[in-house]
């Protein structure tokens, strides 16, 4: 690997920020259905000031943990809403689990995601099942653990944590939404896709696609 | 659109701009622009109050900054919670030493962020305590009472907390008659037509006309019955049954009462609203001592109102006799 750690993961945020400008209107339409319409427009600022906080950091002396713990403040301070703590506290988590580390080897990856599931489910309460950005984030961790137990290549990691995600995105449209705005719909939000999921599957696929 | 906005993207920033600019005499921005600050606070040796929600509830949350009320309030994007930060700030800019009390509403968003907040504000050695709005009564069964949102019912709650505050009260009996207040509130919304945000462009839930949402939240979440519209009286008898069915005040109890516009309804219709809702309180037996009728707490443009009812006792009496400054009369 020519490139440092710091500077792949600074890499994969910006990937995620584009992931989230495509998808933009997408996420904002499906929050449309069972939340007020702007998830798609607090994703985007999120990861432009992730960004901008991590533009602002010397990547070739920066260590990967500083990477996300840099992160973590730049979407926190921009993000209100649930999806601030959510994110920020899950980068914070992936921050911890890489400390020490300076290669983003698949256990690294691991790790990361692994960290992101858990600090998200703890800040929100979150279960498996509750139609939330937990519910593809949870699967794609245990992908992520099976795959690497199993001594996957790098490349069958990369496509059982995607479609983990994925299957777990496609899965909310099932699930009658217990968190947040959603839940007073009950049984109205059944057969709505929720957006955050949608959300964290694209994040996922860019984390994918970078590393 | 048939509204007043320059960019739909810069909603809050315009409507906090135009806010300062009206009442320098009570408030001031603080260095982060998302934080609305009582002019001369802190103030050294009462505890401060603070609160924060998202935009778009006006005069909530930010009219309700001022002396003798909320010392700051951290501002969030249009029905979206205030960031962490913005919490924080808010607690140090009401800090005047003796503590800070967060009185809040209950929503995920708000939840979080404000748990954030406290402990960077704990590590900022700031001694904090929080009460959370559980007043709107559709929003969840008695028997989940935690799980209920806070409505206008945190207007009672900021006015009584801030002016415990105002008499050197400790952080902890100011925390405690805060949450006597508030836990003395029942409300109902009902909504006749939706509301729109700008940068959405369209309504994000419908009310058919000739329909009405029974138990509608402040976000157009829905209530506990979709119904055809009804007259004023029918109505307002429901609001006074629904709120007071929940509250079970034995009669002689008196009560303060908050009737607020969701936005496009008319004050007139606010009083018609009330000509039924004072006859029905008082058929229960229960003493209004006052009432404030307005759009006190709003959301965006929505047709429709909420009713609110708080049980007094010889200390809320006592507060609510109180004078506040902010930018609405209270």
């Amino acid at each position: 690997m020519s490139e440092t750690a710091a500077r792949a993961l600074a890499r994969m945020f910006e990937r995620m920020s584009e992931a989230i400008e495509t998808e933009k209107d997408h996420l904002s339409e499906l929050d449309g259905a069972i939340g007020d319409g702007d998830h798609g427009i607090t994703m985007s600022i999120g990861f432009k000031a992730v960004n901008a906080a991590l533009a602002a950091l010397d990547l070739d002396a920066a260590s990967p943990s500083e990477v996300m713990s840099t992160a973590a403040s730049g979407f926190l301070d921009a993000v209100g809403a649930s999806t601030g703590p959510l994110y920020a506290t899950g980068f914070r988590r992936a921050a911890q689990a890489l400390a020490g580390r300076d290669r983003l080897d698949l256990a690294a990856c691991r790790d990361m995601i692994t960290a992101i599931s858990e600090g998200i489910r703890d800040r929100g309460k979150a279960q498996r099942g509750d139609k939330t950005m937990f519910d593809v984030w949870l699967p794609a961790a245990e992908a992520a653990t099976t795959a690497l137990a199993d001594g996957k290549s790098e490349r069958d990691f990369w496509t059982a944590v995607t479609t983990a995600a994925s299957n777990g995105a496609a899965a909310t449209a099932t699930m009658v939404a217990t968190k947040g705005r959603a839940a007073r719909l009950r049984e109205r939000s059944l057969g709505q896709l929720d957006p955050g999921a949608v959300s964290a599957n694209a994040l996922i696929r860019a984390i994918s696609n970078t590393l | 659109m048939q509204r007043f906005i320059n960019n739909p993207d810069l909603v809050v920033e315009d409507t906090v701009k135009g806010f300062v600019k009206a009442h320098s005499d009570i408030v001031r921005l603080a260095e982060n622009p998302r934080v609305i600050v009582a002019k001369d606070a802190p103030f050294a040796g009462k505890v401060g109050v603070v609160t924060g929600g998202g935009s778009g509830h006006e005069p909530a949350f930010i009219g309700y900054t001022g002396k003798n009320m909320l010392d700051a309030v951290a501002v969030g994007e249009l029905f979206s919670s205030p960031t962490a930060k913005s919490f924080h700030d808010a607690i140090r800019e009401a800090n005047g030493g003796k503590g800070v009390v967060v009185l809040y509403g209950n929503y995920a968003g708000d939840n979080m962020n404000v748990k954030m907040a406290t402990k960077l504000a704990a590590k900022d050695g700031i001694e904090i305590a929080t009460v959370v709005a559980n007043d709107d009564v559709c929003s969840a069964p008695p028997e989940e009472r935690e799980k209920r949102r806070g409505v206008a019912g945190e207007i009672f709650m900021w006015k009584m907390g801030g002016a415990k505050a105002a008499t050197g009260a400790s952080l902890e009996e100011v925390r405690a008659t805060a949450q006597k207040a508030i836990d003395n509130c029942r409300s109902i919304g009902v909504g006749l037509g939706p509301c729109t945000l700008p940068a959405v462009g369209h309504p994000n839930f419908q009310i058919e006309p000739g329909t009405m949402e029974v138990g509608i939240g402040h976000h157009g979440e829905p209530g506990v019955r979709v119904e055809k519209l009804k007259t004023a009286e029918e109505v307002a008898k429901d609001m006074v049954k629904i709120v007071l069915d929940d509250h079970n005040l034995p009669a002689g109890t008196e009560v303060a009462v908050l009737v607020s516009g969701l936005g496009a309804t008319p004050l007139n219709e606010l009083y018609i609203l009330n000509d039924t809702i004072e006859s029905e309180i008082s058929a229960r037996g229960l003493k209004i001592r006052k009432t404030w009728i307005g759009n006190y707490f709003t959301s965006l443009e929505m047709v429709g109102a909420t009713l609110t009812v708080m049980a007094l006792d010889d200390e809320l009496k006592t507060l609510l006799d109180v004078e506040t400054r902010c930018t609405i009369i209270l």
